[in-house]
């Protein structure tokens, strides 16, 4: 029922999204057909592949966070905060000095091969070190991403492409156009089968004894969690850049709402990680138009601040 | 039947299961007892497939469990160790649902869902049942953790301390229910237990361990002599029956 509604406002935003812009198209003269041929061309070539993009990415990207914080067992990672960004970032840098001519497909599995190994060490490196405090667990992804991207900085620098680093690690839908986005089809069948797997992980995050005791395939079940983030990642950062916070602010929400049982939460996070992403793309064309504030700016802005309650909220519950 | 042969598990070239050979009998309670770092513990996770031995083998009804596929034996025997730590909000019912994954993939039938229920009213949680576990006190966790391993209805069922946590009343009566599930649902319960008066008040068998090994292991009278406990515990113990039951006093 609570799903229904919020899948009405959802679907409610993915409409708006649709007829705000430089140019105005009214749905009613859209669905009348009193529409000229430039105005459908920018309905289908643009408008279109635009809220799809914000669909697609915000869901995946939520679901992505989600998965990470069920195989990591920490409320407070996902995959900016784990390093698994900046290992695919360092990936793409790679693949775009090397063999600049490849196809976008090809560069994405290249990004998430070095997704899967940066978060693998992140994983292994949290087995190293016996951590009490679950605050600390983030802190070790951040260092992580730290270093990675310094290393990718330094490689960019010699080589001129600060500018495409930058751009990889600030998400923005503006560039969205038919014929760029088609790959985050990808995600949302990676989402899918995030839901798809949902009893296992869910079993997962209560770690190995138990995933053992019910006779689950602990290690197995991590690393299709690992994949799933792994592609998202990639995906997301070679169409339009990684979408900071989501990831983050979406599953705890919902976590709060609801609880940690993925069969529930997974559809939950996938509708509110793509509203939350629909509203704040509509918010940025509009308070500047026609200008656009990028989305990671707002998701930044926006999201930081929820992140700074859920820490402190956090903080509280974590004395008990 | 329990068969374990020739058992060893090392941590760090420090022998915590030392060669260890034992046989645990179908049916009743048995509990394992001894002081700290007598392996108790390691010894539970080892039969129950959580940690791999370094030697040795350990066999359930006849079935390997190094060999035997994992969910195989998930519907075979089950296992709750000490201090669980669950971070993801769950509810009770949540928890004790994910006992019937073995035979459902969390796909649940109505045999599950009466299976869910039954485990659930057999520790009193009805009431908590929609609650998060975050929310409870330690006690009730730990009875939904035990709800949980119930609700796998395993042949075997191994519970490491599953008094942890549990004031008197609430200790009585899950020792109670272990050994109703025993003698109604014909069970065969090991337990890691700390409180030998309550091990000899309610269990069948008793297995001493002391540095790694199993230094005496019998009928509960026999173990609780005071020679015997005297020397696992490596501290003056006397032994009175009090209706019926051999109790130690190691108080004063």
């Amino acid at each position: 029922m609570r799903l229904t509604i919020g899948l009405c406002i959802t679907l409610a935003l993915a409409m708006i999204s649709l007829f705000v812009g430089v140019t105005s198209i009214s749905p009613l003269d859209l669905l009348r057909g009193n529409v000229d041929a430039q105005q459908l061309q920018i309905m289908m070539a643009s408008r279109v592949p635009r809220t799809l993009a914000l669909v697609l990415a915000g869901a995946s990207t939520a679901v992505a966070g989600l998965v990470m914080q069920m195989i990591v067992r920490n409320r407070f990672v996902e995959p900016s905060t784990a390093g698994t960004m900046e290992s695919a970032s360092l990936g793409l840098l790679l693949v775009t000095l090397v063999a600049p001519g490849m196809a976008l497909m090809g560069k994405m599995l290249v990004a998430a091969a070095f997704a899967l190994a940066g978060t693998a060490l992140f994983l292994r490196i949290l087995r190293m070190v016996p951590l009490r405090d679950v605050l600390m667990v983030p802190l070790v992804g951040i260092m992580l991403g730290g270093v990675i991207g310094a290393v990718s900085t330094f490689i960019a620098y010699r080589y001129g492409l600060i500018a495409s680093l930058g751009a990889w690690s600030m998400g923005d839908f503006s560039g969205v156009l038919r014929g760029r986005y088609e790959l985050l089809w990808i995600v949302g069948l990676l989402a899918l089968a995030a839901y798809l797997a949902a009893d296992r992980l869910t079993l997962a995050a209560m770690g190995k004894d138990f995933t053992t005791n019910l006779g689950l395939n602990y290690r197995a079940t991590v690393a299709l969690g690992l994949v799933i983030v792994s592609l998202v990642s990639a995906v997301v950062l070679v169409t339009v850049g990684s979408i900071p916070f989501l990831g983050l602010i979406v599953p705890n929400v919902v976590s709060m709402m609801i609880g940690d049982n993925l069969r529930r939460a997974v559809p939950w996070v996938a509708l509110m990680g793509a509203g939350f992403v629909l509203a704040c793309d509509i918010l940025g064309r509009t308070l500047r138009a026609p200008y656009e504030i990028p989305i990671a700016t707002m998701l930044g802005l926006i999201g930081s601040v929820i992140f700074l309650y859920l820490l402190l909220r956090q903080r509280h519950h974590a004395a008990a | 039947m329990i068969v374990i042969e020739n058992l060893s598990k090392k941590y760090a070239d420090f022998p915590c299961v030392d060669n260890v050979s034992l046989t645990i009998a179908g049916g009743g309670v048995t509990s394992i007892i001894g002081p700290n770092g007598a392996g108790k513990s390691t010894l539970l996770s080892l039969i129950a497939r959580l940690l791999d031995f370094d030697r040795g083998s350990v066999s359930v009804d006849g079935l390997d469990v190094t060999k035997t596929k994992s969910d195989v034996l998930a519907q075979r025997l089950s296992i709750l160790r000490q201090d669980n730590h669950i971070a993801s909000r769950l509810t009770v019912r949540d928890l004790v649902s994910f006992g019937r994954y073995p035979y459902s993939r969390g796909r649940l039938t109505d045999h599950d869902h009466a299976k869910v229920e039954e485990a659930i009213g057999f520790l009193h949680l009805d009431d908590l049942a929609e609650r998060f576990l975050d929310e409870l006190s330690g006690g009730q966790r730990q009875r939904a953790y035990i709800a949980m391993v119930l609700c796998q209805d395993t042949d075997y069922v191994l519970l490491d301390e599953p008094l942890n946590n549990l004031d008197m009343k609430h200790a009585r009566n899950m020792m109670q229910l272990i050994r109703r599930a025993a003698d109604e649902l014909g069970k065969t319960i090991v337990l890691v237990m700390h409180d030998i008066n309550f091990a000899s008040w309610y269990s069948d068998h008793i297995v001493a361990m002391r540095e790694g090994r199993v230094a005496h292991a019998g009928a509960c009278h026999d173990i609780m002599q005071p020679e015997v406990l005297s020397s696992v515990y490596d501290m003056e113990i006397e032994v009175q029956e009090i209706a019926g039951k051999r109790i130690s006093l190691f108080y004063a």
